[in-house]
Formats: structure tokens, sequence, C-alpha cells
């Protein structure tokens, strides 16, 4: 049995490989090994061996932007399981048919380029946009407020883009729960929020845990949402590693800090992976 | 008596339009056991499920020790249930699973401790404490179940086919353990199953339900001997019923005429033309080869088998009915196609009325 069931799994695996070692594998090295390398007065890459671009990381400046990304990586996983959480409970509490027509609401807006979503918050927050408009006709504020190309926006942005990925492996995980643990633990005496925290808080760690990953990752690493939303004048390492490669024309600094993103994931998974089995990862 | 401890007044359960629970009435003594029985979906659960607080009942009042409940959380309550899929929290330990109870009442520590030892020894699950759930045998994950039940020392403990999942041997050995346990606690158990004998072995008092109705509440012995309808009849142990109409009564015996023959019981409040059951069990069901006085019944001879304890001889009445006749000893003065009369004692026979689309069925 073992072996019919590996075949095609062997079968699969080869060709899966090939393409991995040559779209994902070689890449990395030849990033990671740039990343020691030094650049040339042109922008070009010279061949010569050196650490100055990862100790360049340590400058205040650099070091602020790291960690105003950790800052709103982290805000947005926050919110993101804030939000996420109460919805994905809630739409599994439907029945399934109801329930996957709201996932779709929930994805529906996803299909659309993300792009286009982003410009029009940005439009909903302009100064004569919906948002001071209906502000100042309801007299909560006397004059626009000044939203666009802020950390807040760039919030936003990170979050509009990366709700979604949080309601799915949230649902998945709740919509497994069993039902009948919440009943005993009630029955045992345990007031609602004690059921919540003590039962189904750890039996849907899975999804909460897939949710951080599926969250945090991203957002850390976003360059385009800073882009739209913070106008340039918001940068973050996903920003920061981009303009090294297309605008200061500084490949191996760039490559250092894709190296520093690149070892901040794996950290994470690799947490992960000690607490739980990888298999077990929720992610639809 | 004292006041019940469980007291269930005109209760009615409707899901959407579907009527599962009809006009329930039951009072539950301290200390008793008492089995709610019957086939499944008959309403078991939910009676359950409604004096736990998981379900509401459409209307009626429920009381526990004299106290209305309707609207009181399950949280709130001071009864405790076993599920039979046990429920247990699995990212908890044994010991963690059983202090449940304790813990999100704040109870301290010490005491804690102290409490959970002495459920594991009731349960004698000693050195367990440290086990997941997902690392027991079903017997050994069901006396966990028990343990975190009773932590809170419940007056009522609601066990919902607690033995389902286990294998007979296990089965026989959990029965007596629980009925062990209940008496040395002396806690009034609220026991579902659809199995009889288990409810038979177990039971003080046996609830034989069929679609949402009570239709028996007696102690098994009364249930076996004089069960009150055709159901319960037919569904505890093994009964040959015949039914028809009362055409004669005479001295205080009553002449049936059932669609088979004519055969007689005590007459007892039964009138000429009422509907009767005539409710015989196998093994006092007599034969003969001549029709003995005041008896018609008769059919073929079919099959004789043996089912291990008994022999057991089954009759043809007709093409649908079978007439059963159990013995300890192989009789051999009838062959297969031997037409038989059947006749009874008038001890033996139970008389049950009855409605008219009863008859046939
Ligand atoms: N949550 C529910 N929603 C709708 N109908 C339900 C629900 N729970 C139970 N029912 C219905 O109520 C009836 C009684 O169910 P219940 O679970 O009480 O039966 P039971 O006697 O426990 O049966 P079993 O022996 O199979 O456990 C069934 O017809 C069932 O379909
Ligand atoms: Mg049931």
């Amino acid at each position: 049995m073992r072996r019919m069931k590996n075949a095609p799994a062997a079968a699969t695996a080869g060709p899966v490989s090939i393409w991995m070692i040559i779209f994902v594998m070689a890449p990395m090295i030849y990033v990671f090994v740039i990343s020691f390398m030094t650049r040339d007065p042109y922008g070009g890459i010279e061949a010569k061996f050196t650490f100055e671009n990862y100790t360049e990381m340590l400058q205040p400046l650099y070091l602020k932007v790291i960690l105003k990304s950790f800052k709103l990586a982290f805000y947005t996983t926050v919110i993101c399981l804030l939000v996420g959480y109460p919805m994905a409970y809630w739409i599994a509490s439907k029945k399934p048919s109801t329930a996957a027509k709201m996932l779709m609401l929930v994805m529906i807006p996803y299909w659309t380029s993300s792009l286009v979503r982003l410009y029009s918050a940005n439009l909903l927050a302009m100064p004569n946009g919906f948002l001071n408009t209906a502000l100042l006709k309801l007299h909560i504020i006397s004059e626009p407020l000044n939203l666009l190309y802020s950390d807040t926006m760039v919030l936003m942005g990170l979050l509009i883009t990366c709700l979604p990925f949080s309601v799915l492996p949230l649902y998945s995980s709740i919509e497994k729960l069993d039902k009948s643990l919440i009943e005993a633990s009630k029955d045992l005496g345990a007031r609602p929020v004690q059921t919540f925290f003590k039962v189904i808080v750890p039996q849907t760690m899975p999804g909460i845990v897939g949710c951080i990953i599926l969250v945090f990752i991203p957002a850390l690493g976003m360059y385009y949402v800073p882009d739209v939303m913070g106008g340039g004048k918001v940068m973050l390492i996903g920003t920061l590693v981009k303009n090294q490669f297309l605008v200061t024309k500084n490949w191996p600094f760039g490559a250092s800090m894709a190296i520093l993103l690149i070892l901040i994931t794996l950290a994470i998974l690799w947490i992960y992976t000690r607490f739980n089995k990888l298999e077990d990862l929720e992610v639809v | 008596m004292s006041e019940p401890i469980v007291k269930i007044q005109h209760v009615d359960k409707y899901f959407g339009e579907n009527h599962v629970i009809k006009d329930l009435n039951l009072e539950i003594e301290e200390g008793e056991f008492l089995t709610l029985l019957g086939p499944s979906g008959c309403g078991k659960t939910t009676i359950l499920r409604m004096v736990a607080g998981f379900e509401d009942a459409t209307n009626g009042i429920i009381e526990v020790q004299g106290e209305r409940v309707e609207d009181k959380e399950a949280y709130e309550r001071d009864v405790n249930t076993v599920f039979q899929s046990y429920a247990l929290f699995p990212h908890m330990t044994v010991y963690d699973n059983i202090a449940y109870g304790l813990v999100v009442k704040k109870v301290p520590k010490d005491e804690i401790k102290e409490r959970v030892k002495e459920m594991l020894e009731l349960v004698q699950l000693m050195g367990f404490e440290g086990r997941r759930p997902d690392a027991m045998s079903g017997g050994q994950k069901q006396r966990v179940a028990i343990a975190r039940a009773l932590i809170n020392n419940p007056k009522v403990l609601l066990l919902d086919e607690p033995l389902g999942a286990l294998d007979l041997q296990l089965r026989k050995q959990m029965q007596i353990e629980l009925k062990r346990l209940q008496q040395k606690l002396n806690i009034t158990f609220v026991y579902v199953t659809h199995d009889q004998e288990e409810a038979m072995t177990m039971s003080d008092r046996i609830a034989v339900m069929k679609d949402g109705i009570i239709e028996h509440l007696a102690t098994p012995r009364e249930i076996y001997a004089k069960p009150r309808t055709k159901f319960v009849a037919s569904f505890i142990g093994e009964s040959n019923i015949f039914s028809g109409h009362v055409t004669e009564i005479e001295d205080g015996i009553a002449t049936v005429e059932t669609k088979f023959g004519k055969g007689r019981m005590p007459a007892e409040d039964f009138k000429v033309g009422d509907v009767a059951h005539l409710c015989i069990r196998p093994e006092v069901l007599q034969y003969s080869k001549e029709p003995v006085d005041g008896f018609s019944i008769s059919g073929q001879v079919k099959n004789m088998i043996f089912v291990g304890s008994v022999h057991r001889t089954l009759i043809g009445m007709d093409e649908e009915y079978d007439a059963r006749i159990n013995r300890v000893k192989y009789d051999t003065a009838y062959n297969e196609g031997d037409t038989l009369y059947l006749h009874w004692e008038m001890e033996d026979v139970t008389g049950i009325h009855g409605q008219e689309d009863e008859i046939d069925a």
C-alpha cells in the first residue's frame, strides 16, 4: 500500500524538484552570493568579498526602517487576528452552504487587482474624498484630515491586502473544532470567556499560527503597499530592497537585505515547526 | 417520598417543524438510576440536552432540586454530563481534564490536587495523571470522562450512551463499575442507551420511549412482566403478539378473536369490542397437535434453530408473521411443516389495550 501511494509522489517529485532548483534555489543562491560582493561605481557588481553590506544595515537609518517594518507587520497581524477571528467564527457557525458563499464574498475583492484596491482606498482618504467629506458633513471634524501617505494609510493598505488570508486558515480550523468540547467546557461550569481561552483558542491554534504566518511574513516584505499608500514617504524593508535593486542600483546591499528577510521568514517557520508538525500547517 | 430531584413538566421540543419531544412529564427521584431506553431518534439525547442546558425546551418546565432551570445557562446548572464521544480536551493531560471543573471555579490549587487524586482513585486511573487522552484506550478515556464529570459533586449525572463505543466485554465490566460508583456516591444517574439488556441490568427504573413519548416508566421487572403498550412488549425482550377484538367475556376470562384464530386472557378492565394485544413470551408459549379448549390459533412449524442458550422454533402464522417458541431442550416430537396449535396459561399472558390501526401492524 505504502509503495503504491508513494509511486505517484515519487513520479511528480522529480519534475517538482527540478522546478524548485531552477526557479527558487538558484536565484536564492545568486542573491546570497552577491550579498557578499561589492558595488562598482556604475551600479554593477564587483566580485570583491565583503561583509559591509551586512554591517551597513546596522546604521540607525536602516535599523529604524527595519524596526518600523516589524512594528507595522506586527500591528497588521494583531488586527487581522482580532478582525479575522470573530469573522471566521461567525462564518463557521453558519451552515456549510452559507459559509461557502460568505467565504466567496471575503475572497471576491481579492481577485481584483490589489493595486486597484489600494488606489481606491487612497481616493477615499483624499482631502476631498468620501471619508473627509462625510466626517465634515457630520461635523465630527472641522478641517479635512491629512491622511494620505502616512504610516496609518500604509497600515490600512497592509490590512486590505492581508485580511482574507487571515480569515481562511482561521475558518478552516474553527470549522473543524469539535463542538462537543465547547459543550463539555460549559457543562463543567466554565463561563464563555473561560471556554474561549481554555478550549477554543488552544483547539484552533493551528489556524491562529497559520494566520500569523500568512499575514506577518508577507506584511514584513511588501514593497508596493508602502509605495502606493506611503507615496514614497514611508520606507519599509520591502521598499528598501526594491529601491536598492531598481533605483539606487546597489544590488549587493539590496541582496543582503533580501537575505535578512529570508532569514526572518525561515526563523518564523522554524519556530512554528518546533511547535507543530509541518503537515498541520493550515493554509487551506 | 421526598421531592424529585429532576422534575420535567409538560415539556415540548420542536426542531423547526419536527415535534421531537411531546408533552413530556418525568419525575426523577434522588439517588435513583433512571434509564431512557428507546430506538434511535426517539428523543433520548434531546431530553438529556434540555436538562443539561444545551437545548431549550420549546415550552414546559424543567426543575432541578426544586429550582426552575429553563433560563439558566449550562454552566450555571448543577448537573454534569458524560458524553458518548467522551469529549475530553485533547490539549490537556488527564490531570488537567479532571481538574477542569474546579479550575474554572477558581478552587485553590491544593484542594484541586486533593480532589483529582480522589477521583483518579475512584475510577482506578492512578498514575495516568500526565497522559494525554489520545494515548489512552476507549475504556480509560471513558473513566476520565466520568471522573471529570464527577469532580464537581453533581447532584445529577447525565450519561448519553457512555459505553456505546466500547466492545462487549469491556461494556459489561464498565456496566458493573458504573453501577457500583452510582451506589457508592449515591448520585442520581440519568442514563441513555438503546441496549435493553444494559438498561435491564443497571436501572432502578426504565423509561421506554418511542417518537418523543414515554410509553412506559417502571422498574425493569414490571416492564418485562407487564408491558403497557404493544411497542414496549415488542421492544423489551422477545414477545409473541396476537392482536384482535375481545368477542366474549365469561368468568373473568376474555376471548380475543385474532386473524390467526382465538386466544384467551384475563378480562381485567377489557370490554367486549375492545382492541387487545395478547402478549406471550416465547419461553411460556405452549403448543400441541390438537386445539386446546378456548384456543384456535395455529401455524406451521417453519424452522428450528439453536441460538446459543435456547432452541428456538419458528411457527409460521402467515406470510409475514412468525411466532417464536424458546425451549432449553430440543423437542423431537415435531417436524418442519407440522401444524401446531398455540395456547398459554392465564398467568403467562399480558393483555394490552390497543387502537384499531394497530391490529394489522
Ligand atoms: N440539532 C437538531 N436539529 C434538528 N433536529 C434535531 C437536532 N437534534 C436532534 N434532532 C432530531 O430530533 C430527533 C431526536 O433526536 P435525538 O438525538 O434526541 O435521538 P436519540 O433518541 O438520542 O437517538 P440516538 O439513539 O440515535 O442517539 C431526531 O429525529 C433528530 O433528527
Ligand atoms: Mg442520542
